[in-house]
């Protein structure tokens, strides 16, 4: 998407649409709603979010021997390990092993790196055809739509659109929007996808450096589907995705599907380990800025994100703005402390995108500080000089109010003769607090005139 | 090339040691509360469970639900519908099944999974590409939680393995939720009860 075009401005054409804003918030705080019936429902709940949280501070404080013993053991187990710097280093490696194949075909499971590194595109311009497997992935990208959601990939999507797309694109009658239905079809048409790929890509949930092997969670099967079928596995992961032992998914496998959509654990959790008779395994390791946002102190802990999307659940700003206006490939509160590492200038809006509540925080299952972290870029895109130049002129302005008693007052005084007498200056579309809102009714005095009069 | 550089930037932005929490034990009901539990869970994520006493009850159940002419497939040596297998299968043909039944290792009562390994699933791809799909689980192998399950595993070797919970489901158009997805349409646990 266009770098000029800021989360405001798509959050306008997002709202211009106020039922669907009303149904997609109702939406996605019902799913907040399951998560907190079934966290609720485990007396060690916040232990385990605790231990969680230490095992990833432990594994980014020793990553790189991680890595190492990570691929060492891969590597024994018959898994290929490849390093890729950045995106274009990561695409390219999954290029050149489907062309040392011959394959211009591929299935891919969900992957948000892939998002990230802009794989399809890249793979389409080289002539390899990609189908997404995910029912979500595969509606956004028939309709030619990036993921809105890293788990619930189409959830701005009412079924009758959805329908339609499906009408357009797999054949099923017009009007029709029956879920079983649609569902039903994309399961004929994916499984005809699944047994004529030779080459299968999925993400990797975690990776554990004691054992070489890595987990992959789905509901639908897509990624098994898709790998056990094909003859060669490629799985991508980014490098904070390691976990120190096998016994530590115990911690991580509770805390992900609860956080994510109220479920006490994904359909499938499969443990890929080997590669199957005949069949390559292999395994990109992705840093693109991973390494350097390590080595940010006040927001390495980005890192320990275990992708569940509970803070865009329960985020009063995606809820009613929706993912796409935040312009990255993960969107809400998590994103917007993500993205801003790889381009500051781009994604410096991001970091304003929350009313730093702080409920992304409290639901956070790895207890990462996301409302600290969204506010300290605030600092860091300001002084950097990012902001907008209307920003940084109110910002001055402010800066030149507050810094001194006198000239406060002052800005007091005249703020509130303006809404009494002249109101029609502050009560129109040029004032961005008058959008969505009335202006308060101006107070007679301001609070330190009233406490001297009557503190005496 | 780019190995050396990324992890010359991790050795030198990475924060200094943490240690890592002790492991997790927490007091666990047991005997028939666990199995209890776990049926319930079964139900909830659009499982079923069918009591057996003796593993060959399976036979009877397949009569029942398939028919003649439908593939039945098991590595699983006691029931009539038994598959034996060599390895060298292709995936693909396993395409047109219609019932799988495998034996498990166990089962997790708080969250109604299973865990199976490879040598138990005779192609690694049958038990997602059968339309319906059987469990075997025997009531004294269903533990707690997560942590037991990993305590159980331990070290044991396998090329794949995998924790299923239910059909595969999709709630991906406006959050119905729909079973059968691209794995198994239903899954039945045949839970091999006590005889002490």
């Amino acid at each position: 998407m266009s770098s000029s075009i800021k989360h405001p401005a798509l959050s306008d054409i997002f709202n211009k649409d106020e039922a669907r804003v009303n149904w997609h918030d109702d939406t996605l705080w019902w799913i907040r709603a399951k998560r907190d019936k079934v966290a609720h429902g485990i007396s060690e709940w916040e232990i385990l979010r605790e231990t969680a949280s230490q095992i990833k501070n432990n594994v980014l404080s020793n990553l790189h021997d991680y890595l190492m013993v990570f691929e060492a053991n891969a590597q024994t187990n018959g898994i290929k390990v490849h390093w890729a710097a950045n995106a274009e280093e990561h695409n390219k490696i999954v290029l050149s092993l489907l062309q040392s194949k011959g394959i211009n075909q591929m299935v891919k499971s969900k992957s948000m790196l892939t998002e990230e590194c802009h794989l399809n595109e890249y793979l389409e311009r080289n002539g390899v055809d990609v189908i997404d497997s995910d029912l979500g992935e595969r509606i956004v990208q028939l309709a030619k739509e990036p993921p809105s959601h890293i788990v619930l990939p189409c959830i701005h999507k009412k079924k009758g659109e959805i329908g339609q797309i499906f009408h357009e694109h797999l054949g099923t009658e017009a009007g029709v929007s029956d879920p079983q239905i649609l569902t039903e079809t994309a399961r004929i048409h994916l499984r005809e996808t699944f047994l004529t790929r030779r080459s299968a890509l999925t993400g990797v949930n975690f990776a554990i450096a004691e054992t070489g092997e890595f987990v992959v969670c789905t509901n639908e099967g897509n990624a098994d589907m898709g790998a056990h079928l094909a003859e060669i596995h490629i799985a991508s992961m980014g490098i904070e995705k390691l976990i120190p032992k096998k016994k530590h998914l115990s911690v991580f496998l509770r805390l992900l599907t609860r956080s994510a959509t109220g479920q006490p654990i994904t359909t499938y959790s499969s443990h890929f380990k080997k590669p199957r008779k005949g069949q390559e395994m292999h395994v990109i390791l992705v840093d693109n800025g991973r390494s350097v946002q390590l080595g940010r102190e006040d927001f390495r802990n980005s890192l320990k994100c275990i992708r569940c999307g509970a803070c865009m659940n329960t985020c009063p700003v995606y809820r009613r703005s929706g993912g796409h206006s935040y312009h990255y490939a993960i969107a809400g509160p998590i994103g917007a402390i993500l993205a801003p590492n790889l381009n500051m200038k781009e994604y410096s809006d991001l970091p304003f995108a929350s009313t730093l509540c702080g409920s992304c925080t409290n639901v956070c299952p790895v207890k990462i500080d996301i409302h600290d972290q969204l506010y300290k870029w605030r600092q860091v895109i300001v002084k950097g000089g990012y902001t907008s130049t209307a920003k940084t002129v109110a910002m001055k302005v402010m800066e030149f109010t507050l810094s001194s008693s006198t000239r406060f007052k002052l800005a007091g005084k005249i703020g509130r003769w303006t809404l009494k007498n002249a109101p029609f200056t502050v009560n129109n579309q040029l004032n961005l607090w008058f959008k969505n809102r009335e202006m308060p009714e101006a107070p007679k005095e301001s609070f330190s005139e009233w406490y001297k009069k009557n503190n005496k | 090339m780019s190995r050396a550089a990324i992890l010359s930037a991790i050795l030198n932005n990475q924060p200094k040691q943490i240690s890592l929490p002790k492991d997790l034990q927490f007091d666990l009901p047991a005997g028939a509360a666990v199995t209890e539990k776990f049926i319930q869970m079964v139900n909830l994520i659009g499982g079923r469970v069918v009591e057996i006493q003796r593993v060959e009850d399976i036979n009877l159940y397949a009569s029942e639900h398939f028919g003649a002419g439908e593939r039945l497939v098991t590595p699983i040596e006691e029931l009539d519908f038994y598959t034996p297998f060599t390895g060298e299968e292709l995936p693909h043909q396993f395409v047109n099944t219609e019932f799988a039944v495998f034996e498990t290792h166990f089962a997790v009562a708080e969250n109604g999974a299973v865990w199976i390994t490879e040598d138990r699933m005779g192609a690694r791809v049958l038990p997602f590409i059968c339309q319906h799909l059987g469990m075997l689980v025997s009531e004294e192998n269903i533990v707690s939680n997560m942590h037991e399950a990993y305590n159980w595993i331990g070290n044991a070797d396998y090329g794949f393995g995998t924790f299923i919970a239910g059909p595969s489901k999709t709630a991906d158009i406006e959050q119905s939720l729909v079973l059968g997805a691209h794995g198994a349409r239903s899954m039945t646990i045949f839970l091999l009860k006590n005889t002490f």
